[in-house]
Parts: structure tokens; C-alpha cells; sequence
């Protein structure tokens, strides 16, 4: 997986040209189309590499999102249901991707299953923001804290294997 | 309030504030009420700060649980452990002084619907239903200060901010008054007090240090700034910090950032700069601005900004199709999804 260097990552994707959060109205919507312009080039990306690691969709007004991420370690399929909301704040504040059923499994999280990334993921955001988007976070968020963590959890047995 | 001196009158002590000329009226304190995001280390001290002296109404925004990790700052017990921070701490607060109203909730004001909550609090919490006279940010990281900053500019409410550093070396209390001093946005407070980025505010848990003195003396600034400023005595410092290895106590104005990406504040800038005379900060101000002009520049000396080294070569921004709406967006996304 490539995710060793987390700048490469996020430019394989474009940046986010509407400053707008969800309470902003009519640019929010313009924001949210842009989101989902870049989530499909990068859910289309990852298809192409054979790569497809998540699946997520939102409510109408694009503030609560959910899905599912897995994660391949030892050719064994760990997969996880995904949540999160766009913050009042958002794009000044990152979106904190959310993981229920790793609640209290590994220290490396908050309450209520919300991955650990102020020291990796929030000075990047902060670099780059309000550029930053839904789809930037999953590749340089969620995605490097899978690769770090799974296979960790999986070797303790902290996590079983998905049917 | 009673100014008698028995020894079953609670406020005698304060009362002779009055007496002794420091307070004109200490009695005011019972109209006030002052909103506390976050009842950790600090805001809970503050809490009991504010209550044994008095005060009004407290409303209390927490939606953290009381763990035994929490045993080695000050106010909650063993016996709260597990219990909603706003509910342990209303409790204790009612046994303490049962004259203060305390409201809480037990909310994260992060999320939109309780950020339009949160938002009516300000405006509508106070005893007579107005507006709140004080916001105090007692929270422990970037994303919820940026929210009480985001409110407080819309609000154009007056908020004190405080915090400890991640090694319980250093704190601060700032003043933030939209349109006239730095808001959050401006410049994070921490960022310029440690001279570091913002990786330093970070969470509480996770891996921060914490003792209970340093939490200790930041509640202590913050409550007796809460007094200057509710009952107008004395000075209240725009900026104070604390730095426990070496005692030393800065303390100075931050204007505001002419930049910041806060809409609303870059708004308030403008509007105070046009309508001087509705400052609500008058003094301070103009010493500040004399302290920093440098008229004479005798060598040329200019401060380059450090950005443009970081920028990016080239950034490509995304293009949405004209004619694409946000339904289509949303369809295709779900056919490129079920496609295997």
C-alpha cells in the first residue's frame, strides 16, 4: 500500500476550490459537489490500481456520512463499518473519521471510535487547508491509520477477520 | 447579598470587597452569567471559583465522562467516576453554593445541531433569557476553540480563551473581543506563546501531561479576570501566559490578523476601524499600536514571510462539469461503487 509518504498521496488528487462549510449555504452545496468530484476520481483511481478500500455515501446535505473501509493484512479481510460528520467548523477544522466497532480496542483512538490523527493528519490539514476535502482525509487520514494499526490489531487478535 | 459579618453569612468576605474600596458593587455578581465550554482541569476549577463567589447562572458544555484518570488536577471526586463531567460537577456545585443556577449539557458543540444550540445558549442563556455576559473557553483542543471562536464572531460575543501546554509547563489566558483583538483564527494563542505550531494544542488522553498546580494557576488567572472584567476593577490583560520553569509571565496585546480566514472577524476589523468610537477596548489599543510602529527603518529591514517557502509548485483545484448536479454526483458515486 501507498501510503508511505502522505504529501504524495494527497497531490495525486485536486484540491478543493470553494471555502465553504455546511452552514454556509448555497457555496456549502457548491463545496459538497466539488467533494464528490473528487471522491469519484479518487474511488475511480482506486479501482484502476485494484485498490477499492472503502465504500461511503451521505445524507442529502452531505453532513453525515457513512460506509465501510477494510483493510488487507496476510491476505485476510478486516472490514470495518465508517462513520463521520462534517463539523460546524469544517474546512477549518479536519473531519474526525470514525470507526464504532474499534471503540475501546486500541488506545490510538477517542471516545466513541474517532481515529487518533492530531499528531500525522491535523498539521497537514492545517498546512493545507480549507484546499482539503472528504476524499483527502480518507487517503492521508483513515488510510495510513488502517495500514499502521490493522495489522497490529489483527497479530493481538483485537480484530477478527470479516465473513 | 448580605454584607453582615457573622460567621454563617457566606458572601460577609466578599462583601468587604466593597468595603475595603476594591469593588463598587459586589452584589452584581448575582446577575451575571458566564458560559464554560469544557469542565476539565480548568473550566471545572473555574466553575467552583466562580460559584463560591457567587455568580448568577453557569451554564456547562462537557461531553466528557469523569475517569480516575482525572484524579491528579483538582474538583472532581473518585466517587464521580463515570458520571457526565456537567452532571458531577453540577452536583458538587449545588452542595457548594445552592444560590448559583447551574445549566448543563452534556454535548460535544462540534456537530452542526449543537453548534446551532450552542449558538442559542449565548444569545438566550442569561437569568433575564439575553444574552450570556461572558463565554469561557476551557476546552482542550484545536477543533472546539475553533468552534467557540466561529460563534463568538458571529455572535460578536466577548469569550476568554485559556490552556496548558502538553507538558503542564506553561498556560494561558487570552481576551477575545471580534473586530478589536486577535481572534482564534487570527493566531492560536498556544502557537504564539510556545513559539511552536499548532501540532501543540493537542488532546487531553491521549498522551498530555497534566498537573494540578499549573491547571490550578490558569483557573486562578481566569476566574479573577472573569471578576475584573464582570465587576470593573482593576486591569484586564489581553493576553496573559505562564511559563512554570522559569516564572515568567508574559503579557501582551494581539491585534488582529487583517487576514484572517475568519470572514465574520475580517468583517468586525473593518467595522471598528470605521466606528472607532464603539471600541469596546480603548485604551490598550492605542499603546499597542505605538509599541509596534517603527517609523525610522535606517538599515531596511523587513520581515520576509515565511509561506512562500512552503508553497506548494503546482496545485491543481478541481473542476465540476457545468451542467452536473449534486444528485448526479451523488448517483454516480453509488454506481461507481456497486460496480466491482
Amino acid at each position: 500500500m501507498e501510503f508511505s509518504n502522505l504529501s504524495d498521496s494527497l497531490e495525486k488528487l485536486p484540491f478543493i476550490k470553494t471555502v465553504a462549510g455546511p452552514l454556509d449555504g448555497d457555496q456549502w452545496i457548491e463545496r459538497l459537489k466539488e467533494e464528490y468530484t473528487v471522491l469519484i476520481q479518487y474511488i475511480q483511481a482506486n479501482k484502476d490500481d485494484d485498490h477499492d478500500w472503502f465504500e461511503i455515501e451521505s445524507n442529502e446535505d452531505g453532513t453525515k456520512w457513512t460506509g465501510k473501509c477494510w483493510y488487507i493484512h496476510n491476505f485476510i479481510k478486516y472490514e470495518f463499518d465508517l462513520q463521520f460528520e462534517i463539523p460546524a467548523t469544517y474546512p477549518s477544522t479536519p473531519i474526525e473519521m470514525e470507526l464504532p466497532e474499534l471503540d475501546g480496542k486500541t488506545h490510538k483512538m477517542y471516545r466513541g471510535g474517532k481515529i487518533c490523527l492530531d499528531i500525522h493528519f491535523a498539521p497537514l490539514w492545517q498546512k493545507y487547508q480549507p484546499k482539503l476535502g472528504i476524499a483527502h482525509a480518507l487517503s492521508a487520514a483513515l488510510g495510513p491509520w488502517l495500514a499502521a494499526e490493522i495489522p497490529v490489531l489483527a497479530e493481538q487478535g483485537v480484530v477478527k477477520p470479516s465473513s | 447579598m448580605s454584607t453582615e459579618v457573622r460567621d454563617d453569612n457566606p458572601y460577609s468576605r466578599l462583601m468587604a470587597l466593597k468595603r475595603m474600596g476594591v469593588v463598587q458593587n459586589y452584589e452584581n455578581i448575582r446577575k451575571f452569567t458566564v458560559l464554560i465550554v469544557g469542565v476539565g482541569g480548568i473550566g471545572s476549577v473555574v466553575a467552583e471559583m466562580l460559584t463560591r463567589c457567587g455568580i448568577g447562572k453557569l451554564i456547562l458544555y462537557d461531553y466528557d465522562r469523569v475517569e480516575l484518570a482525572n484524579m491528579n488536577r483538582m474538583f472532581y471526586l473518585p466517587t464521580h467516576e463515570g458520571l457526565a463531567k456537567v452532571e458531577a460537577a453540577k452536583i458538587s456545585l449545588i452542595n457548594i453554593n445552592p444560590d448559583v443556577e447551574i445549566e448543563t449539557h452534556n454535548e460535544n458543540i462540534c456537530t452542526i445541531e449543537n453548534y446551532e444550540k450552542f449558538n442559542q445558549r449565548i444569545l438566550n442563556g442569561s437569568l433575564t433569557g439575553g444574552r450570556v455576559d461572558l463565554v469561557l473557553s476551557c476546552v482542550d483542543n484545536y477543533a472546539a476553540r475553533m468552534t467557540i471562536n466561529k460563534s463568538c464572531n458571529n455572535l460578536n460575543q466577548l469569550w476568554f480563551e485559556s490552556g496548558v501546554s502538553e507538558n503542564a509547563m506553561s498556560g494561558h489566558i487570552q481576551q477575545l473581543i471580534p473586530g478589536e483583538l486577535a481572534c482564534f483564527a487570527c493566531a492560536p494563542p498556544l502557537v504564539v506563546a510556545n513559539d511552536g505550531d499548532e501540532n501543540e494544542i493537542k488532546r487531553d488522553g491521549v498522551c498530555a501531561a497534566s498537573l494540578p498546580t499549573t491547571m490550578g494557576i490558569i483557573a486562578g488567572f481566569l476566574s479573577q479576570t472573569v471578576l475584573k472584567f464582570l465587576l470593573q476593577f482593576g486591569e484586564v490583560s489581553p493576553f496573559l501566559g505562564y511559563n512554570a520553569f522559569s516564572d515568567f509571565f508574559p503579557k501582551y496585546p494581539l491585534t488582529p490578523n487583517p487576514d484572517c480566514t475568519d470572514k465574520k472577524c475580517k468583517e468586525l476589523q473593518q467595522y471598528y476601524n470605521d466606528h472607532p468610537e464603539e471600541r469596546r477596548l480603548k485604551e490598550e489599543k492605542k499603546v499597542e499600536e505605538k509599541a509596534s510602529a517603527h517609523d525610522d527603518n535606517e538599515w531596511g529591514i523587513s520581515i520576509e514571510g515565511g509561506e512562500d517557502e512552503q508553497a506548494p509548485q503546482q496545485e491543481t483545484f478541481v473542476e465540476v462539469k457545468k451542467e452536473q448536479s449534486l444528485a448526479d454526483l451523488m448517483s454516480s458515486m453509488k454506481k461507481l461503487q456497486t460496480k466491482q
